[in-house]
């Protein structure tokens, strides 16, 4: 097997002072969602770290999972492909095609047997495998081929995930997810239509610095970014909280950045981390935009009803129960709240 | 139209996310005083709306000592008007920020030379007189 250097060592081989080097351990830190305590323990395991390699297989998507990835900001994504991570296949970024391509992807499993990391965006078509092929094999014959040898394997995007659009009623495919496939190997699902750039690389950097995968949530999603429902972390909460809501989407509470539950946010229902990592480096994200959230990262969130229907008519059939709902959200994110601490007394105990 | 300054929509930055971080930091200082015991709040897990983190920025105001360094890109150390209490960002090399953080600390621990680097530079130096 050939040599990988340390992360450690690529830094000092680029003249990176200690102090640049805690700089890149107190940005990691928050990309992980780690308290600052939590910095020395990362510093320690970051300069020991050796960059994995990384298969990325592409099925029934979009190219927009890539695109969200390409444009991470933290650390910027050339940064991660050439300094933290080892891109040995990925039909969209890679420059070989055809055999080549093919044969690259089998020189990373072989080199790296046992120790790979697979990334998979897009569902995998069961009805008719020829739905989807790449270089003549079939989507499933490729995930299960790929993933023998790996470490893990990363479900990017809803449709990896949870099956997604092609996934959405009636489902003409019969696309499945990752997870639905994969029974015998570690799965992460780092869902969202796309999931957050930040999310993604922060999976791949958490492998990188801990060697394993992150802790997760009873849909296989990282607690640190699937902890807390988009409602819990939503700066507009104070205003569901009393009772203040947009009825339309030109009113004067709309203008005055009010709750957005009566114009179907599914906030309250939907864990991600969009309200606080945000998107475009940071810049917003829908409900600062004036868009109720979507769901996005939520299982068949393309099945649940209409986008515009508040939730509490959505499963109760009347408006009239938004107020009930509001009252009960309360004690909900209380709960929530709690476990968020309890989550980072854990943490800090650890370190 | 050409930038996000010219939608005549505005709204007003009163969400009341400012306040509970200000009590944090009041409380920070009390253990740092008693207990010796720093601080470091990271600002990208908070909630925060339009025009809130600027408020908060504004509201600590400026302090004696500006410190910057040039490390994996640019990042500024600053002291607030609150003697203890830090603003400190990070830049990465395409200088876009990627950390935000409030240390309450005397001083902030990437401010003090590191070992290794004065272990590296000793070297340096100690190259001259071979």
């Amino acid at each position: 097997m050939k040599y990988t250097p340390t992360v450690g060592e690529i830094l000092q081989a680029k003249g990176v002072s200690r102090r640049g080097f805690l700089k890149y351990c107190a940005t990691t830190a928050s990309l992980l969602a780690l308290p600052p305590s939590m910095i020395p323990r990362i510093a320690a395991a970051i300069e020991n770290a050796r960059r994995p390699s990384v298969i990325w297989l592409s099925f029934q998507e979009c190219t927009g999972c890539t695109e969200s990835l390409t444009r991470s900001a933290s650390p910027t994504v050339e940064g991660l492909i050439f300094d933290a991570i080892s891109l040995d296949y990925h039909h969209t970024l890679q420059a070989a095609a055809g055999d080549q391509a093919e044969a690259a992807r089998h020189a990373a499993m072989e080199e790296n047997d046992g120790n790979y990391l697979v990334l998979v965006d897009g569902s995998i078509p069961l009805a008719n495998p020829g739905y989807s092929t790449i270089a003549g094999i079939s989507n499933v014959d490729m995930l299960m081929d790929t993933v023998k040898g790996a470490a893990a394997v990363v479900a990017i995007g809803s449709c990896a995930a949870f099956g997604g659009l092609p996934g959405a009623r009636p489902n003409p495919t019969g696309a499945v997810s990752v997870q639905e496939l994969v029974k015998d190997k570690p799965v992460v699902n780092v869902p969202g239509c796309p999931p957050i750039p930040m999310v993604m690389t922060a999976v791949l950097t958490q492998f990188l610095t801990f060697g394993q995968i992150p802790d997760l949530d009873k849909h296989g999603r990282p607690l640190a970014f699937f902890g807390n429902t988009i409602h819990d972390r939503c700066y507009r909460r104070p205003f569901y909280e009393q009772g203040k809501f947009a009825e339309t989407f030109d009113d004067e509470g709309a203008k005055a950045g009010w709750c957005l539950y009566k114009l179907g946010c599914k906030g309250p229902t939907t864990y991600n981390a969009c309200a606080t990592v945000k998107w475009n480096q940071g810049t917003s994200f829908p409900i600062q935009s004036g868009h109720p959230c979507l769901g996005c990262s939520e299982p068949r969130f393309w099945d649940k009803g209409g986008f515009y229907q508040p939730l509490s008519t959505g499963h109760f059939g009347s408006g009239a129960t938004v107020a009930g709902a509001a009252a009960a959200g309360v004690a909900l994110g209380a709960v929530a709240a709690a476990a968020g601490r309890a989550r980072k007394n854990k943490y800090t105990k650890e370190a | 139209m050409n930038s996000v300054d010219e939608i005549p929509v505005r709204v007003k930055a009163a969400y009341g996310n400012v306040r509970p971080v200000l009590v944090e930091i009041l409380h920070a200082l009390d253990r740092l005083l008693d207990d010796g015991i720093p601080t470091t709040i990271d600002l990208a897990s908070l909630p925060f709306g339009p025009g809130e983190l600027d408020h908060l920025e504004e509201t600590l105001g400026q302090g004696e000592l500006v410190a910057q360094l040039d490390a994996l890109g640019n990042s500024r150390i600053r002291e607030t008007a609150y003697p203890g209490v830090w603003w400190i960002e990070h830049r990465n090399v395409n200088d876009e920020v990627v950390g935000r953080y409030l240390e309450v600390t005397r001083l902030p621990e990437i401010l003090c030379s590191q070992d290794a680097d004065i272990g590296a530079g000793r070297a340096r130096l100690g190259e001259m007189f071979e």
